[in-house]
């Protein structure tokens, strides 16, 4: 029987570096060359088959800029339970810029929190900066994944996707079933649901008695 | 910082965010500043670094206290009416795929020395052990004609006129005791002292509907409270207005308000660079509040008392609830206002499991404000630690037409977020010289 589960991805990274691209490449196949900053999506979604027929669903938030001037709020990180940190292999300081969100990460989320460092623009490699020796050992030594993207080419995009879906225990108790999470509509947890319909005002409630 | 935006934002309380979230989906440009490293202002919930910083700068927090991450301490004790206006707003801009709500697992009253159960219904006002068996019927007759009341059908009224008669008349006619009558005035109506009593029962009426069916939304109270604390509010709202294409920075002290010769708007200074924009808005405290000198541009209307106590367990006498109200009515205990107790817990995400925070406020009367707050704290039994804050309430002393500065209200001492909305509104109207109606957002997340 297939199973399904839905988990929060967040992106973080210098600005420029191409998150959103690397989002829109990987949810609708599409690249922009002139995308301007990111405006109009709180997050976006997209499921990723494995080969035992079990899905994951990544709900994708994007910075919205706020990492500009280190004004991400910590619900951006919370209940996160995969990041990616892109750097740029042309901008030696964006892989420095990453190092930083990787130690802000390791402050602030969830310690059980799966990340993938993320090389993009792997279609500029005459201009490269960053070796890939230099960006695999910081990765090795911090246990983080580690790949390169174009998400200009698409080159190597599903597959982080894939990587990171495979690496996450679908088992524990972070993986919620698809639907039962903010985007699946009625909460399917202990909380409650704001966009129930209220009762008729004087009827005393069910469990009221 | 070199652009020029429509609207500077200055504070990130949830006044604020509510304000940015909604001019950005407008499609305003919109810069938002706080001189705080963290998001929420006087509204926001703080981790035991940033609370210890606030309170007691020499201290670090105790070890038998837990992780700091597992913390957000509320500094304003309001959690959110289930019908009320918030959580119109909240739903209308679909803030809520951020945002987790649990229920407030209780609302009580103290009357006699002892806390009850605030009767919702007729059904729960017969039960009550707040009243005798004659005032329980009177009671449930009176619960009855607000019920069944239809504006447009007089044969509900009994003879009662909501717009002219005073609550006064309406307390008379079903023969209600003073005692009664407090707990449906300040534990239902929500009413903070008892001037309401002597105006027309309109407003009142509306208050204790709009309890009723609160209450009778989720079934245990009429509040909901959001996951890892209100400081959560400010930061959902902040993100759709970054979404929406809003600047945020935080850590960014302000250092000017600059007008031009005519005392209108021109920009904000900040590390020395001016920004420029058409309007501002911000909280009191970028105002001059509490400041010698410049501009008056806030007046001090009052004081607030708040002790944020950490208890070891449930308060005594609330079965245990891992959450509740407790409303002590103002003549209970000799006042001019009353006393309001908030509690959240571990199931909040707000604090390390085993540990409750209370939080005892009211009006401040007196020169010894924590002496007022005395009857709430005695109701928490042991206190493991108290950090007091007084807090003046501010109010701007101009509309911010004539000069583009819009200041919005200090967090008055209601125990809800109804008064925040309306200034919300309040301040949306100077603004934009429009009323501020919610339109549903096109829903984005893709199936």
């Amino acid at each position: 029987m297939s199973k399904q589960f839905q988990f929060k991805l967040v992106l973080l990274g210098e600005s420029a570096v191409g998150k959103s691209s690397l989002v829109l490449r990987f949810v609708k196949d599409q690249f922009d060359d002139y995308r301007e900053s990111t405006i109009g999506a709180a997050f976006l979604t997209q499921t990723v088959t494995l080969s035992d027929q079990t899905t994951v669903k990544f709900e994708i938030w994007d910075t919205a800029g706020q990492e500009r001037y280190k004004s991400l709020a910590p619900m951006y990180y919370r209940n996160a339970n995969c990041a990616v940190v892109v750097y740029d292999i042309t901008q030696s300081a964006s892989l420095e810029k990453a190092r930083t969100w990787i130690r802000e990460l390791q402050r602030q989320a969830d310690p059980s929190i799966v990340i993938a460092l993320c090389g993009n623009k792997l279609d500029l490699s005459a201009r490269r900066q960053v070796t890939q020796e230099e960006a695999k050992k910081y990765a090795d030594e911090e246990g983080l994944m580690w790949t390169e993207t174009s998400a200009k080419t698409g080159e190597g995009v599903t597959e982080i996707f894939t990587a990171i879906a495979q690496k996450l225990p679908l088992t524990a108790p972070g993986a919620t079933r698809a639907g039962a999470g903010r985007t699946g509509g009625p909460s399917a947890r202990a909380g409650v649901d704001l966009n129930k319909q209220s009762t008729t005002p004087g009827q005393p409630d069910a469990c009221n008695c | 910082m070199d652009e020029e935006y429509d609207v500077v934002v200055l504070g990130t309380g949830l006044t604020e965010c509510i304000l940015s979230g909604l001019l950005s989906v407008e499609g305003k440009k919109v810069l938002h500043m706080d001189r705080n490293d963290y998001y929420g202002g006087d509204s926001a919930s703080l981790n035991l670094t940033q609370l210890y910083r606030k309170f007691r700068p020499n201290q670090t927090p105790p070890t038998e206290l837990g992780r700091d991450r597992d913390y957000a301490v509320d500094l304003v004790p309001k959690f959110i009416i289930a019908s009320g206006e918030l959580t119109k707003i909240l739903v209308h801009t679909d803030v809520t795929r951020y945002l987790e709500f649990k229920q407030i697992a209780g609302s009580f009253v103290y009357r006699d020395g002892k806390i009850s159960k605030v009767p919702s219904t007729e059904m729960e006002a017969v039960r009550s052990p707040l009243m005798g068996l004659f005032e329980k019927r009177r009671a449930k007759k009176f619960f009855e004609f607000l019920q069944s009341w239809r504006d447009e059908d007089p044969s509900t009224h009994q003879g009662i006129n909501l717009d002219r008669d005073s609550m006064k008349t309406v307390y008379e006619k079903f023969g209600l005791e003073p005692g009664t009558q407090d707990f449906i005035g300040h534990a239902m109506a929500l009413y903070l002292d008892d001037d309401y009593i002597t105006k027309p029962a309109r407003p009142t009426y509306d208050r204790i509907i709009l309890y009723t069916s609160s209450m009778a939304r989720y079934g245990k109270s009429p509040y909901i409270y959001p996951l890892y604390g209100l400081g959560e509010l400010p930061q959902s709202f902040a993100r759709l207005s970054a979404i929406y294409g809003g600047t945020y920075m935080l850590d960014k002290p302000i250092e000017a308000i600059v007008t031009d010769d005519d005392g209108k708007f021109v920009g904000v200074t900040s590390a020395g660079e001016t920004v420029k924009a058409k309007q501002v808005i911000g909280d009191p405290s970028y105002f001059g509040a509490g400041q010698e000198g410049g501009k008056v541009r806030v007046l001090e209307e009052g004081k607030v008392v708040r002790a944020i106590c950490f208890l070891n367990h449930p308060i005594p006498g609330t079965e245990d609830s891992d959450s509740c109200q407790i409303i002590i009515p103002q003549n209970q205990v000799n006042r001019r206002n009353d006393i309001y107790i908030a509690m959240v817990s571990h199931t909040h995400n707000v604090c390390a499991k085993d540990i409750y925070v209370a939080i005892v406020s009211t009006i401040v009367e007196t020169s010894t404000p924590e002496l007022e707050i005395a009857p709430g704290l005695s109701l928490l039994g042991p206190i493991y630690d108290k950090f007091v804050d007084i807090t003046p309430l501010y109010t701007p002393t101009s509309s911010g037409e004539a000069d583009n500065i819009f200041i919005t209200r200090s967090y008055d001492a209601t125990s809800h977020f109804e008064t925040v909305v309306e200034d919300v509104q309040d301040v949306w109207k100077r603004v934009t010289g429009k009323d501020l109606v919610l339109k549903k957002r096109e829903v984005e997340v893709q199936g």
